[in-house]
């Protein structure tokens, strides 16, 4: 069993792909599904096709083992058609889906083969649904999961939603009020960012990383630049790294307490939905103060950070911060001690943590359900690695847990930011970044706001990105809406999609 | 209710008094360009090839800055002679294409609505919302004008469910392929007469990802487009400012 043993990586860690094992696609299988059983989980899994032959993939999955804040590698060759590993590992059903649409290649036996964010495949040579390669597909073209029978009926939402979001399709299968199942489809947003990064990086790549998500820009542009340092050989700075965590934090509490606010809108409580949606432009405020913008564009860069943070400013957060707080935590108050708005948030949209666990969830979502999930805490990068202790779960993984996540978690990181605040230290904020390692392969795991942001960077004999994979919490977690939604009223999506609030373009890249 | 009493009087009043009184936006925001000096004689003219969103050219022997495709970069590459200086004007949209092609001097902000459109939108415009590729930064920015501290709603704009009920489609993202149809659909429902606002760099020209062969490089080429709100994403301030120009109100 010795050959078997996978290369291990650390986070914001590089290694030369020589020294990856390739297995044979059955061990390969059976290793991920030890790795499973033993509480990994799947941080990214990826196809990239073998320099030489064209035809021939190598596919690459990155097992997350949190207990020794490592990451596993894998690696096998597929051709067109390989054994789905869904049915055994239900972690693995988008990124299969995900292959197959991108390379054109079948998964065979996979429960649930449909097109992802409906894109032509990368490579001439075939569509794993047989779409024609000479028009571009019909979005939300699939077979969708249908229930019939007297008294069901389907209700079919999106793309455009009622409000100022994002765009999706919602496909309902209802018993009356009651949701029997719910089928997401996405892609709408899909603007090919994955591709647009290979053989970069380009002159274009930061603002693209910095938009995968745009409220998750410091998220995203931190772990772009973490693959990229990793692959370069930069140290980073201590000052950056603090900037760069207090940015972090900041990003995080617009997005909790914007959430909390958005969460008392959908059942009608308006003192916190009034005070929160203010306070959110406060944080956000406090994030311009530091960079110019209000999603903290063009902050991070590769080396380091953009904009110097003095203890004239730091002081002048700080004192702001403070300002903020007392009212956060007042508007919050009010949201946890009114009983209308316990009884409309207990109990909705409840998860079990078996499930949480069998889906992969990750962030807020897993949180919620008592699985403790948190890179800061498991892979710890930076700053974090001294000051970050502060793992928060629920127990009942309903929507009331899902909020209760956030708001434990606002203190904790207006906290983090006193503390990084109180203590930067000297010296520069930017360091060189050389060529990039030919051959090489690099992850970064960043806890954005919604939770685990993984970058995987792979490199080519000239130094070029070959293949950069970007997941997006929002991966793992849309299931998780899908599963929270059965035997729920339909009239508690909008409550019980909110309490999840997931990316659509985070997703759809 | 006492506690509720009370907490309404700590968080107090929080409207801003815009636009009887300009913002206080903080020191490092990205505003309007400004040029400094002159271009060198010997200018081998680099800014055409360094913006990777080529935002940036020498028109007629000046430097000439598309904001409608500028991202407002921080590092902005384009000048090597560091000629381009982000200052701190919010005010950046405009009603034409061309009118983004700015190279100092006067910027022609957006002048109103012509009358026809004017007296039917003036006091009361209804605008849909359609993400189409956003990346969530100019919805969270537009989402924002609803707020206590913007308060759209006293201007006489809201945004609205349907497009039946809407005056105007307020665009943000590229227009991806996958929602080019659900766009124009939303467009042909809204009653007729309607305006368009195209919000954001990419809604204006695809933004980051002008050179995707999955997106259109913005609205221009699908839909009469009667406002640009440049920024990536535009300032909250911007976009309500830009509307109220539209509106005659500023």
């Amino acid at each position: 069993m010795n050959a078997l043993n996978p290369q291990l990586l650390k986070n914001g860690e590089a290694i030369g792909l020589e020294l990856v094992p390739t297995f044979d696609f059955a061990d390969f299988g059976d290793c991920l599904l030890a790795e499973i059983r033993k509480q990994g989980r799947i941080a990214a899994c990826f196809a990239v096709p073998v320099i030489e032959k064209s035809r021939e993939l190598e596919l690459f999955a990155l097992i997350a083992r949190d207990r020794n804040a490592s990451v596993a590698v894998y690696r096998t060759h597929i051709g067109e058609r390989f054994p789905s590993l869904t049915p055994n590992c239900p972690q693995m059903h988008l990124f299969e889906r995900e292959i197959a649409e991108q390379y054109g290649v079948v998964p065979y036996r996979h429960p649930w083969l449909k097109p992802l964010r409906f894109h032509n495949a990368w490579r001439s040579g075939g569509d794993a649904w047989g779409r024609p390669a000479d028009q571009h597909p019909r979005v939300g073209e699939m077979d969708f999961y249908r229930v019939d029978g007297e008294g069901v009926h389907e209700v079919a939402v999106g793309p455009v939603h009622a409000g100022v979001i994002e765009p999706g399709h919602f496909r309902f299968q209802c018993y009356g009020e009651k949701v029997m199942h719910l089928e997401i489809s996405l892609g709408y947003q899909h603007r090919n960012i994955e591709r647009m990064l290979l053989n970069g990086p380009h002159p274009a790549t930061m603002p693209q990383v910095e938009t995968i998500a745009g409220d998750t820009s410091i998220g995203h542009g931190l772990a772009y630049c973490q693959v990229i340092e990793a692959l370069s050989g930069c140290e980073v700075p201590d000052k950056a790294q603090s900037i760069r965590a207090l940015a972090l934090e900041l990003e995080r509490l617009a997005n909790h307490v914007g959430d909390i606010g958005a969460l008392a809108g959908d059942v009608g409580f308006l003192p916190t939905f009034s005070y929160c949606g203010r306070l959110r432009g406060d944080y956000l405020n406090l994030t311009a103060a530091l960079c110019g913008s209000r999603f903290g564009r063009g902050l991070v860069r590769p080396g380091g950070v953009l904009f110097d943070l003095d203890s004239a400013l730091a002081g002048e957060i700080l004192a702001k911060l403070k300002a903020v707080q007392g009212n956060t935590m007042g508007a919050i108050e009010l949201f946890f001690e009114a009983p209308s708005v316990l009884s409309r948030f207990e109990g909705r949209g409840r998860l079990s943590r078996s499930v949480a666990e069998d889906l992969g969830l990750v962030g807020v979502a897993a949180k919620a359900c008592a699985v403790p999930r948190d890179s800061r805490f498991f892979h710890p990068t930076g700053v974090y690695r001294h000051i970050f202790d502060d793992l928060i779960t629920e127990e009942t993984g309903d929507a009331m847990a899902r909020t209760r996540v956030r708001s434990r978690e606002i203190p904790v990181s207006i906290e983090l930011i006193r503390r990084i605040g109180n203590n930067l230290p000297d010296g520069p904020i930017r360091a060189p970044v050389g060529p990039l390692k030919a051959n090489a392969m690099a992850i970064a795991m960043v806890e954005g706001w919604r939770g685990e942001v993984v970058h995987v960077g792979l490199t080519d004999g000239n130094s070029r990105l070959r293949r950069y994979k970007i997941v997006d919490p929002s991966f793992h977690n849309w299931m998780g809406l899908t599963m929270a939604m059965r035997d729920e009223q339909i009239s508690d999506f909008p409550l019980c999609n909110k309490s999840f609030n997931l990316s659509y373009c985070g997703v759809d890249l | 209710m006492l506690q509720m009493i009370r907490e309404r009087w700590r968080q107090g009043f929080r409207t801003g008094k815009f636009p009887k009184e300009e913002p206080i936006l903080p020191p490092r925001f990205r505003g309007l360009p400004k040029f400094t000096g002159e271009c060198p004689p010997d200018c081998n003219r680099d800014c055409e090839t360094l913006c990777p969103f080529s935002a940036c050219k020498s028109m007629a022997g000046r430097l000439t800055l598309d904001l409608g495709r500028c991202l407002f970069c921080a590092d902005c590459p384009a000048c090597p002679h560091g000629r381009i200086i982000f200052g701190s004007d919010y005010r950046l949209a405009v009603r034409k294409r061309e009118d983004l092609l700015y190279n100092g001097g006067e910027y022609p902000l957006a002048q109103p609505l012509e009358p026809a459109r004017l007296k039917l939108f003036g006091r009361s415009l209804k605008l849909r919302q359609v993400s189409a590729g956003g990346c969530n930064g100019c919805e969270a920015d537009c989402n924002v004008l609803g707020t206590l501290v913007f308060d759209l709603g006293r201007f006489g704009i809201q945004f609205v469910a349907s497009p039946r009920h809407a005056d105007g489609l307020l665009l943000t993202g590229p227009v991806t392929e996958n929602m080019r149809s659900a766009v124009l659909d939303t467009y042909e429902a809204m009653p007729a007469p309607k305006i368009v606002v195209a919000t954001g760099a990419c809604a204006i020209n695809g933004g980051p990802f002008l050179h995707s062969s999955e997106v259109s490089p913005g609205l221009d080429p699908l839909l009469p487009v009667d406002l640009y709100i440049p920024g990536c994403p535009p300032h909250p301030y911007t976009i309500l400012d830009g509307l109220l120009r539209l509106l005659g109100r500023r």
